[in-house]
């Protein structure tokens, strides 16, 4: 007998039991311990995510009379900034200039705003590098700045230079008219 | 543990103790009979500098924590109660805050004795894997600590470290969210921040019991990297271990107070002082000086995962080391090439350092103007920062191995005794 464990208690009345049964019951065994801790780790886990008050987010309603040509506005939305941007027709040229220049992230001018209202720039603030909030008019390329590591974004708001790998990210909105918006 | 205890318990209470639980032999044959190397300089005393900076923290920790509130709407204001209202609030978390960098100013000298007298070769990998594992659980507790007092500082150094895992691919995203437990960085993670905040130091606590008992196992290293042979080599660590170490916390304690009394928010940053806007980044953010050499690496690499990467990579280095180094002779002092190189290491990672405080498109000599090298200026810090990361990484991938191979090395002592013996002959 080669499988006679050293310790393992001998039953003689069973002494010609397949080897196997035994494996399959430390086998079995280990298995729902595995399966019990992972059950139970997982409410540990879970519980870092967001909470269902956080998820609950409410939407934002915007009035873009507050915003005069060639301004921006950042709002707090989901606890991050949202830049509302009403473009002059400059920065809106030199976007659709740009529409088959080499980029990271290639993207067209008009994929990035809402049809006939060119104007209306609405982005979510946070460099796609590291998380900083971009700020306006800096950079080679007259569009955002990011102070943190140098990322440099267009008048789209897509990324042409630095560490940031992806252009800034678009929130869901929809026009309610010409002057409201609501964000998310 | 070495040989034989020689621990006596000399009263009636102390040998009833010592046959139920052994904890004062355990002491006496670690603490006070323990054998050292006759040799040791003060490199070796900060070993003890880190336990004392351990006990500190935690018990100012301790004490903010009963006057700290971690809300992101309250912690702000709860931090100045505690700098103007409580009781010598002002002295808890100025200790506190100065502190952390004492920490790390001992520990970085720690590691680069190591790194110099060949302290994490065989047979005190283990021992040095543990401290590695200590520098990590540290970091953490300094990053997790720095977000507390919820200032401008405090919410974007959280916010730019929490994203790095944005950089994972496919998971990445979700991770970020599962840090924040939210869609950015909020009342949610103060919380879970605070909570580990106070956990690690702790966990820190249990790995330095390891890590003792992995320095009691092998023994201590010694400035000639040569293992005692005899009772010549060595001497009983009270009275001489402790009253140098003592001598050396005392100087190092002036020096934290100097600090703490005169120069308290020398090592901070202003902008700390204002509270975390979520909209606002500061124009410049900068991490705290221990972690600077990092965050230059991280920002020399134009890419978002390659970045995140090397500058993960600049830690496990550490850990790798004592499988990279293919040298036979332990300390440095034998090893005249291998000196030349660590101190280029060490001027690598102060350039880093630098670096790391500065705008990468800054220029190092102001006013001269240069061409574009790929993608800046070579005279910015970026380029300054790449340079001195290639030579980081040089260091450890390729002096390292190949250098143990092709080295020449000068003679190495019999015993730790015998220079001091042919010293006197001669
Ligand atoms: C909280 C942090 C730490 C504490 C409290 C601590 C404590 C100690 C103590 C008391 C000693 C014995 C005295 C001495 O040789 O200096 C020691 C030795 C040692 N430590 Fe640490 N340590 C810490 C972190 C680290 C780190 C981060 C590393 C390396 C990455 C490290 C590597 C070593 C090595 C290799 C030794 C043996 C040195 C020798 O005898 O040559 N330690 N440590
Ligand atoms: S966070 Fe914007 S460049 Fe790094």
């Amino acid at each position: 007998m080669s499988n006679l464990a050293v310790g393992a208690t001998i039953d003689p009345g069973h002494a010609s039991d397949d080897p196997s049964r035994r494996d399959f019951i430390h086998i079995a065994a280990i298995a729902a311990a595995a399966g019990g801790a992972a059950s139970v780790a997982w409410p540990f886990i879970d519980q870092m995510n967001p909470a269902a008050d956080t998820l609950a987010l409410a939407s934002v309603e915007f009035d873009l009379t507050k915003v005069m040509e060639g301004m921006q506005v950042t709002i707090k939305w989901r606890g991050k900034p949202l830049f509302i941007r009403n473009r002059s027709a400059a920065e809106i040229a030199a976007a659709q200039k740009d529409d088959n220049a080499p980029m990271k992230d290639p993207a067209k001018d008009a994929d990035r705003v809402k049809a006939g209202k060119e104007q209306w720039l609405i982005l979510i603030g946070t460099c796609t590098h590291l998380g900083c909030v971009p700020t306006f008019g800096g950079g080679d390329w007259g569009g955002w700045f990011c102070p943190c590591h140098g990322s440099q974004y267009d008048t789209a708001g897509r990324i042409r230079k630095g560490p940031a790998p992806l252009n800034l990210a678009l929130p869901d909105y929809a026009f309610l008219s010409d002057t409201k918006v609501k964000i998310g | 543990m070495s040989g034989h205890s020689t621990y006596t318990p000399k009263t009636g209470l102390t040998r009833w103790l010592d046959s139920r639980l052994p904890i004062l032999r355990l002491a006496h044959d670690s603490f006070v009979d323990y054998p050292t190397p006759r040799n040791l300089n003060y490199f070796w005393t900060f070993g003890g500098i880190l336990s004392l900076c351990l006990g500190v923290q935690i018990i100012t920790g301790i004490v903010l924590a009963m006057n700290y509130t971690a809300n992101a709407a309250l912690a702000f204001n709860s931090v100045e109660h505690i700098m103007r209202d409580v009781n010598y609030g002002w002295l808890i978390r100025y200790a506190h805050a100065n502190g952390a960098s004492m920490f790390f100013i001992a520990v970085y000298v720690h590691m680069l004795r190591g790194l110099y007298y060949g302290s994490y070769k065989a047979p005190r990998e283990v021992l040095w894997l543990l401290g590695c594992v200590i520098y990590l659980l540290m970091m953490a507790t300094g990053f997790l600590g720095y977000v507390l007092p919820w200032g401008q500082m405090s919410f974007w150094g959280a916010t730019v470290i929490t994203n790095l895992f944005s950089a994972l691919p496919l998971v990445g995203p979700s991770i970020t969210t599962w840090l924040w437990g939210g869609f950015a960085v909020d009342n949610p993670t103060l919380n879970r921040f605070f909570s580990l905040h106070y956990l690690l130091p702790f966990v820190i606590a249990g790995v330095v019991v390891l890590h003792v008992w992995a320095l009691h196992v092998v023994g201590q290293n010694n400035p000639t990297g040569v293992e005692p042979k005899s009772k010549a080599d060595v001497l009983p660590f009270t009275p001489y271990a402790t009253v140098k170490d003592g001598f050396a916390m005392s100087l190092f304690m002036i020096m934290f107070a100097v600090f703490v009394f005169y120069l308290p928010n020398s090592l901070g940053h202003a902008d700390n002082y204002i509270p975390a806007n979520p909209i606002v980044t500061p124009a410049h953010i900068v991490p705290e000086w221990y972690f600077l050499p990092f965050y230059a690496i991280l920002r020399a690499v134009p890419d978002k995962l390659m970045g995140v990467l090397a500058m993960f990579g600049a830690i496990a280095c550490f850990f790798a080391l004592p499988w990279l180094d293919t040298s036979k002779v332990r300390s440095m002092r034998y090893r005249p090439t291998a000196r030349l190189y660590f101190w280029l290491f060490v001027l690598s990672a102060c350039v880093l350092g630098l670096c790391g405080a500065r705008l990468p498109d800054d220029q190092v000599i102001p006013g001269l103007k240069t061409f574009t090298l790929i993608d800046s200026d070579p005279n910015s810090f970026v380029w300054l920062s790449r340079i001195a990361a290639l030579y980081y990484f040089a260091y450890f991938l390729l002096i390292t191995p190949i250098l143990g191979l092709v080295e020449k090395t000068s003679p190495v002592p019999e015993t730790i005794a015998s220079p001091a013996l042919n010293a006197k002959k001669a």
